[in-house]
């Protein structure tokens, strides 16, 4: 067990991007203080740790603020580093795997919402088809990232893992809020093998949240960005 | 060569010059294989199927996509002349400068440049708030690396000649000296390190060519 550094995570439970610091920590068994953000209003703690984004999470280690969860979860790789590895070893790999945390969040996840808000079968037909050409290219890189092994990271839970993981839940909203099946076990078996793996991951079980909370959230959410968008 | 290292790249990009630099440097030689964007080569598009853009790094055969990923992959595959600072904390603040120059610097830029009337004021002005932010991260400091070239400044080197030609042609002035005085003095500091002069692309050209895109009316 690693020794308590005053290592706190300023967050929230419906955030994917808290999750990543969280399972982070929990991979490497490292105890944390868990402060849960007010949100509506943003805390002082919240603006004066992240003045330039004003988000969470917020990493705290022997008083240092860090911010953005994949800096978040290199820091935590690179600061605990005799248990449990995030990125492989060797640079090229750690390449590849970057490679894809970057397309999962900038090029693949905005699509579920751009799904949700689309207001035409048509739209929403396009963008599926964007979102099944994501998936096929993700259970490609399941395959060439973990290298016969049962996660992204090869035998053990790494960087993408926690990347794409982390988006699970929403995922599974998305689904059952559209009626479009994303993660097909039929078009994208890996895949579907892996998520199920991930959600029973101890390290992502216990910050996960119960699906049905996440559905009343996530309709609250999409009521008001609706709402939002028709009153322009 | 087995370990050749090749980086497909337009002399015009501010995002292929990153990788240049850092190369340089690092003392690594490569070859530049400059690509046609309206006619991308057949390796490019082997090379980075998924995005099919430039720039890309080929080491030994395998190659990297995505600026910032190949940034970190030179830095941690030719050891000399470290880019990232050692210390993970350290590490942490230069990703998160040089992602917050590439997420909310960049674009915003660009289009103070290139938009017109009342939009152009308000891009000027979000530019402007930006750049403020930007300064901040150079308090006590001669480089974002410290007292040499690092991670954030290899990022930020479109300020440099890119952003000083397009600002001459938009004929709008964002990073002005009283405003910015710290960054207009990493620009001439930065403008003067021997190997920024021996990669950057020539000022001249730039203006020649950034004369043929046009602005929208």
């Amino acid at each position: 067990m690693a020794e308590s550094e005053d290592v706190k995570v300023l967050g929230a439970w419906p955030s994917p991007f808290v999750m990543r610091a969280r399972i982070a920590l929990n991979l490497k068994k490292v105890d944390y203080e868990f402060i849960a953000e007010t949100m509506h209003p943003k805390s002082e703690l919240l603006l004066k740790s992240n003045p330039v984004y004003k988000k969470i999470p917020v990493l705290f280690h022997k008083g240092n603020p860090i911010c953005e969860s994949l800096i978040i979860v290199q820091y935590i790789d690179e600061t605990w580093t005799s248990v449990h590895p995030i990125l492989p070893a060797d640079p090229y790999d750690r390449a590849i795997a970057r490679f894809w945390a970057v397309y999962i969040d900038d090029k693949w996840n905005p699509r579920m919402r751009e799904y949700n808000m689309a207001n035409t079968d048509e739209e929403r037909a396009a963008v599926a088809e964007q979102i099944f050409a994501g998936a096929k290219l993700l259970e490609e890189a399941f395959q060439t990232c973990g290298k016969g092994g049962k996660w992204f990271g090869g035998d053990a839970v790494g960087y993408v893992d926690i990347v794409l993981g982390s988006w699970l839940g929403w995922i599974r909203v998305t689904e059952k809020m559209s009626g479009l099946k994303i993660l097909d076990g039929d078009k994208f078996p890996q895949l579907a093998a892996w998520a199920d793996r991930v959600c029973a991951e101890e390290a992502v079980k216990s910050v996960m949240p119960e699906i049905n909370k996440m559905l009343e959230f996530g309709a609250t959410m999409m009521a008001r960005l609706k709402a939002a968008s028709s009153a322009k | 060569m087995a370990d050749e290292v090749v980086v497909f790249r337009v002399w015009d990009s501010p995002f292929s010059y990153r990788v240049e630099l850092a190369l340089a440097l690092k003392g690594v030689n490569f070859r530049r294989a400059e690509e046609d964007l309206k006619n991308k080569s057949s390796e490019l598009l082997l090379y980075n199927p998924v995005h099919k853009k430039i720039p890309v790094l080929l080491h030994a055969g395998k190659p990297i996509a995505e600026s910032l990923v190949i940034l970190e992959y030179i830095d941690e595959t030719w050891k000399q002349n470290p880019i990232l600072p050692v210390d993970p904390y350290e590490r942490a603040n230069a990703r998160f400068w040089a992602t917050y120059v590439d997420d909310k610097c960049l674009e915003i830029l660009w289009r103070a440049c290139w938009t017109r009337g009342e939009e152009q004021q308000k891009c000027i002005s979000e530019a402007g708030e930006r750049l403020r932010t930007l300064e901040t991260a150079l308090e006590g400091k001669k480089f974002f690396g410290g007292d040499t070239i690092g991670f954030v400044d290899i990022v930020v080197s479109f300020l440099t000649p890119w952003m000083e030609v397009l600002q001459e042609m938009a004929r709008i002035r964002l990073l002005e000296e009283e405003n910015y005085p710290r960054l207009c003095r990493w620009v001439r500091d930065f403008s003067s390190c021997d190997v920024v002069k021996e990669t950057r692309p020539p000022r001249e050209k730039l203006v020649a060519f950034f004369a043929t895109l046009k602005p929208p009316n």
